[in-house]
């Protein structure tokens, strides 16, 4: 197997356990950290096929990926804090009412 | 070789702890968990050359995203049932997805090939990828300025709707 073929391994792994954490978990937090780690995955991959092309786009594509996670989580962590505050609890099973 | 073999080591301790994230029971341990695969994933971008990624990836991602998470977790410290059952219904039906899922990419990822192209010089060091900021990528580089600015406008927005209702 060579150095390709691992990384992109590595990154499918990531995104894949990312998913299923994000799945399966029931905590609001551990699923929040879960979509980051979905996020990190896709990095890999950017960066692996970047540096396997000899091209600067992918690593500036990761650039931008990590301002849009920043982002990200400046407004889902207020949101959490909101959604706890109405509950008083993390489990996302109690905010089913969402569902419509 | 020996880079080789450091290259395996952090991507499998990449792996180990993003594993780790899903058997760890209280939110504090999956963040540190998700710290050491990021922290791996540094090492893996510094091991491949490219050394702004890695930067960003522990500045960013491990000093700014995530001490971020970890204050908010010891900001919303309720003890709830979400600590002691770890997993959701969907447990088994999400595993056998994942099952599949993988087995797909992997089984797409014995096709196609990319040609190896020539690393020259100094292609990922600071310079060229500022050079390409400011010159290829000047119009998304302010948008994600301007994103940066709506997102700070959004957090602030919430917390003034939570005042709103409280008092």
């Amino acid at each position: 197997m060579d150095r390709v073929n691992f990384l992109l391994a590595i990154s499918m792994g990531l995104f894949a356990i990312g998913l299923l954490g994000l799945i399966v978990r029931r905590n609001l937090l551990v699923m929040l950290m879960c979509m980051e780690l979905m996020l990190n995955g896709v990095n890999l991959s950017l960066v692996t096929f970047a540096r396997h092309s000899a091209t600067l786009d992918g690593a500036v594509m990761v650039f931008l990926s990590f301002i849009v996670a920043a982002a990200e989580i400046a407004i889902a962590i207020p949101i959490v804090l909101l959604l706890v505050r109405q509950r008083r609890t993390l489990d996302a099973g109690a905010y089913d009412r969402l569902k419509g | 070789m020996i880079e080789d073999v450091v290259l395996v080591l952090f991507g499998i301790s990449a792996l180990v702890g993003a594993v780790m994230m899903l058997l760890m029971r209280h939110p504090m341990g999956v963040a540190m968990a998700l710290i050491s695969t990021m922290v791996s994933l540094g090492g893996v971008y510094g091991l491949l050359g490219v050394h702004v990624i890695a930067v960003f990836q522990i500045m960013i991602y491990v000093g700014a995203v995530m001490v971020f998470m970890v204050y908010a977790i010891m900001l919303l410290d309720v003890r709830d049932v979400s600590f002691s059952e770890r997993y959701s219904r969907l447990l088994w039906p999400g595993l056998a997805a994942i099952v599949v899922l993988l087995g797909v990419l992997f089984d797409a990822s014995r096709f196609g090939r990319v040609d190896p192209g020539q690393v020259t010089g100094n292609l990922f060091g600071v310079q060229p990828f500022s050079a390409a900021f400011l010159d290829a990528y000047w119009l998304y580089f302010e948008l994600s300025s301007v994103l940066l600015v709506v997102a700070v406008l959004a957090a602030v927005a919430i917390v003034k709707l939570r005042r709103r209702r409280d008092g």
